[in-house]
């Protein structure tokens, strides 16, 4: 018995001995994931203060109580040959076990409503971004004249870790750059600038969280939360879906780029740019070829988590592959696109027409459909 | 295996009082049975086969956080895994095992001859394997069972397939059971007392039960109608959850919790009753506060009542609502204070013996403790924002309810396991399940408090691999916890076996502690037909 304890004791100190010893090394890899980070934000300094006070006094009380109960396991035992006291009940020790926890509650609930105060106010910021979820990948809409207004884009699991994470990939994510937590298109914001965050959602709920800013907040279909974030140095900060959004909710992080104002007006002209550039001539002839491979890209990250990497469906999802849409009339197979139905999500806001007329292309003409039949970008205008 | 225990039973009751009958023979006993014993012992065996059931759930969700990378499951059935793992462990194994005690020791404790109603006592039982039958055939059915996680939040969950419907029905018929089984109690309690036995010489089991009983009745029929809510959303065009039609995904969030929030306190009550009535026994002390402890227990029911919302804070509630739910859920503290503090005072300047039972008691008021900690870290809504949806959270209820709840029905079990089967249960091999358990549980939980601090979310299959190392060495935990719980299964087959006969005080100086330990080991098939004298109940404390 005694042996057992003190080997319990034993393990106990080895694991807050690593713990403690690796606390300074912050949120880095192998056992340093251990405590809130203090973050880059005025909030996110508050929330993480305010964490390690809790902590603390939590910490303080445990060793009280545990001390107490120690002593007693060791002194109180029969085998010690102790004659059990009588005692039932003591007015002054129980009032003060109640009346001691509610003050040290108060001192608590101080610093709380304080943190709080500031995290709702969101007044007198100079810059606001819409923050959309999709299942599964954010959209990023920039609201602010001056401050990349138009600017509006997709961001979704980088390629990388998205062929890692595959069941039975055989890559070792270890050898993936920030596997899970990397993106094809981060968002960049402006360091040392209020800026206020607009959050909502089209299917379901999901939730924006970088831990480097101190909070989360859950994006609800319909309606609209927001939050603030004034990143105080240039840096890129990671985060993930906090919310059970379905099948890849494990698969939607978000990047966030901090660059300094000047380096922030340079992206939103290059960016300005590039989605000049994007918007294809509506008059331009592709040829199949140029559909189909296109379109494989597409399906791939924008179909094949619920269709099915081969187009063979899942569970509820149903398949592609000889489905009725798919080899079907044209028309109706891209309105399903454009417009969604039930479960599937409305791909109208998401796909440009190049995209949409390769993915339909590819979906009519791959999996061994060989429907025969192609449609040009131009033509899906026509139909939205 | 349990028919021999109450074979036993017979001859033991017949030799006792000659004009009772004995059970009748065969299946058709535990049909048709309305004996609270028999009840007991069907409800019991339930919730330990429905424990191996969800925690073999649970194995398939450690053994893919293992290592980053999806390795065994798709993501759409991990999330199934984690939302049968939950709704089976509340509903199957822990609130069961619950009702199973309370109908065994509840009219054994009071002096009752049976529960007041006891073919609804039938009923109540014999709907719950039907509904777990359901339940787990909807993991056949298609697009899989309810993924949407335990909460079953819209609009999520109306993306399940053909399981929706089942899966509200199943809440129907559990939530059913659950209504007739708390009604059963607080009529028995209210009404077949022994003379003598009075409301605050009720053994504290009694008391917690009976204002679970109360937040039973009170929560059930707010989840039945939740979920019948988003049945009508789904199938009859309703919009209660959807903005498109005027409604709102944030008020099923309201409802649930509602629910939610007294649900989990329906999970820890029993469990601080029957660590009430463990600690004196094996301290040789009345228990410490009596009645700041039923007080105690009336206001952690009131309280579960007014904080729901504290598992929403980040749907964005008016600062107001944010506020108010901290403040109110910070003063739960201070009730769950004084019961931490009375045990203590229980066990202080006591004469105590480390039997399996007192020793899970004993690791139940440190692991809870540490669980109430998180609980009051939690509380703080700004904080909060960091900690939700996080594994800090996973860490915090699963040191509640696993050192908490499972580990009080782990206590219970050894306590009373001479008193049902008449045999002292292995010591041995009672202790080697506690020291594996105990260590296991805190291998697998401790470091998920670490990787949720650093920014795991929950409910992902897959995860960056700086969290690789803490969740590896969580699996390890797990799977060892997860097997250890066979040596728990063999222990009571033992027990029910054979083994060193029990005297009816089964542990020394238990007779001042109870009226059930002035019964045979085993208790004859009926008992109390007549009430306990006199002496006997004012003699207890």
């Amino acid at each position: 018995m005694k042996k057992t304890l003190q080997l319990l004791a034993g393990l106990w100190s080895v694991l807050w001995g690593v713990a403690i010893a690796e606390t300074g090394s912050g949120t880095g890899v192998g056992w340093g994931a251990l405590n809130m980070p203090a973050g880059v934000t005025p909030l996110s300094h508050d929330i993480h203060d305010l964490h390690m006070k809790i902590l603390g006094i939590c910490v303080v009380i445990g060793v009280v109580v545990y001390g107490i109960l120690i002593y007693s396991l060791i002194h109180h035992r029969k085998s010690k040959g102790v004659e059990p006291a009588k005692f039932h009940e003591n007015t002054k020790w129980e009032i003060a076990w109640t009346i001691f926890p509610f003050l040290i509650l108060i001192w608590m609930a101080f610093p709380a409503t304080q943190a709080m105060i500031k995290v709702y106010d969101t007044e007198n910021s100079v810059m606001t971004i819409k923050v959309t979820g999709y299942q599964w990948k954010w959209r990023y809409e920039y609201l602010t004249d001056g401050l990349g207004k138009g600017i509006d884009f997709f961001s979704s699991l980088d390629a990388k870790s998205n062929e890692a994470r595959q069941l039975g990939s055989k890559i070792d994510p270890t050898t993936v750059e920030h596997y899970l937590l990397n993106v094809d298109n981060p968002l960049v914001i402006p360091a040392n600038k209020k800026i206020r965050v607009l959050l909502t959602a089209v299917d379901v709920l999901h939730a924006w969280w970088v831990p480097e800013f101190g909070w989360k907040k859950d994006a609800i279909p319909g309606f609209v939360t927001d939050g603030w974030i004034n990143v105080e140095k240039p840096g890129i900060y990671r985060g993930q879906c906090a919310e059970l959004c379905g099948r890849d909710h494990g698969f939607m992080p978000i990047v966030v780029v901090v660059k300094t104002e000047e380096d922030f007006k340079k992206w939103v002209d290059g960016q300005k740019a590039k989605q000049d550039a994007g918007k294809l001539d509506p008059g331009k002839m592709l040829t199949m070829d140029e559909l189909m491979s296109k379109g494989k890209e597409v399906y791939a990250s924008n179909c094949a988590a619920c269709h099915g990497a081969e187009g063979e469906g899942m569970g509820a999802f149903p398949a592609i592959k000889g489905s009725k849409v798919a080899t079907g009339p044209l028309s109706d197979h891209v309105k399903l696109v454009l417009n969604g139905k039930a479960t599937m999500p409305a791909f109208k806001e998401q796909l440009n027409d190049v995209e949409t007329a390769a993915v339909v292309t590819y979906q009519r003409n791959g999996f061994g459909n060989n429907k025969g039949d192609s449609i040009q970008p131009a033509d899906i205008q026509a139909l939205k | 295996m349990s028919a021999t225990t109450h074979d036993e039973t017979h001859a033991h009751g017949d030799a006792h009082e000659h004009h009772d009958h004995g059970p009748a023979k065969g299946f058709m006993r535990w049909v048709t049975t309305t004996n609270h014993k028999d009840i007991g012992t069907l409800y019991l065996i339930t919730g330990l086969i429905m424990f191996f059931v969800g925690g073999a759930m649970a194995l398939v969700i450690r053994a893919e956080l293992f290592e980053p990378g999806l390795q065994y499951v798709d993501p759409h059935f991990f999330n199934q895994m984690t939302t049968l793992h939950a709704l089976i462990m509340v509903f199957g194994a822990v609130m069961p095992a619950f009702a199973g005690l309370a109908n065994w020791m509840i009219p054994m404790m009071i002096g009752a001859p049976d529960m007041a109603l006891p073919r609804m006592n039938n009923w109540s039982f014999w709907l719950l394997p039907f509904s777990f039958v359901m339940l787990a055939s909807t993991l056949f059915m298609d697009g899989g069972a309810a993924a949407a996680g335990w909460t079953l939040y819209p609009p999520l969950v109306l993306q399940t397939g053909n399981a929706l419907p089942f899966t509200v029905f199943t809440v129907h018929m559990l939530g059913m059971s659950s209504i007739m089984a708390a009604i059963n109690i607080i009529v028995t309690v209210f009404n077949m007392r022994a003379p003598g036995m009075t409301m605050m010489k009720l053994p504290l089991f009694v008391w917690t039960w009976v204002i679970t009983a109360f937040l039973l009745i009170a929560v059930m029929p707010v989840f039945a109608g939740a979920v019948t809510m988003l049945l009508t959303d789904k199938f009859f065009g309703t919009s209660f959850f959807n903005a498109a039609g005027g409604g709102d995904p944030v008020l099923y969030q309201h409802l649930f919790w509602f629910f939610g929030h007294p649900e989990v306190y329906i999970l820890i009550l029993p469990s601080f009753g029957i660590i009430s009535s463990i600690i004196p026994t094996f301290s040789r002390k009345p228990l410490f506060g009596y009645s700041s402890m039923v007080y105690a227990t009336a206001a952690i029911g009131f309280l579960s009542f007014i904080v729901w919302a504290h598992h929403q804070y980040t749907v964005g509630m008016p600062i107001a609502g944010e506020l108010y739910f901290t403040y109110a859920t910070m003063l739960i503290a201070v009730p769950t204070g004084v019961k931490v503090f009375n045990w203590l005072a229980t066990m202080w300047r006591g004469a105590m013996t480390f039997e399996t039972p007192m020793l899970f008691a004993i690791a139940f008021v440190v692991l809870f403790t540490m669980g109430g900690f998180t609980g009051v870290m939690m509380s703080i809504s700004p904080a909060d924002l960091q900690y939700h949806d996080t594994y800090f959270i996973v860490a915090h209820f699963h040191y509640v309810l696993v050192p908490g709840a499972v580990f009080a029905l782990f206590a219970a079990t050894y306590y009373w396991l001479p008193k049902w089967t008449g045999h002292m249960y292995d010591e041995r091999l009672g202790q080697l399940h506690f020291w594996l358990t105990t260590i296991s549980v805190n291998i697998c939980f401790f470091p998920q408090h670490f990787v949720g601090l650093a920014g795991m979310p929950r409910r992902i299959p897959d995860y960056a691999v700086q969290f690789a190392e803490f969740n590896a060495l969580s699996s390890v935990g797990a799977f060892v916890f997860g097997f250890s719980q066979l040596i728990f299964a063999y222990v009571i087959y033992k027990a029910i076996k054979g083994g060193v006969k029990a005297s009816s005080e089964v542990w020394e100086g238990a007779e001042a502690h109870g009226l059930e330990w002035h019964l045979p080991s085993p208790p004859p098939y009926h008992t109390w037909t007549e009430a306990p004298a006199q002496e006997i109940i004012s003699d207890l404390h």
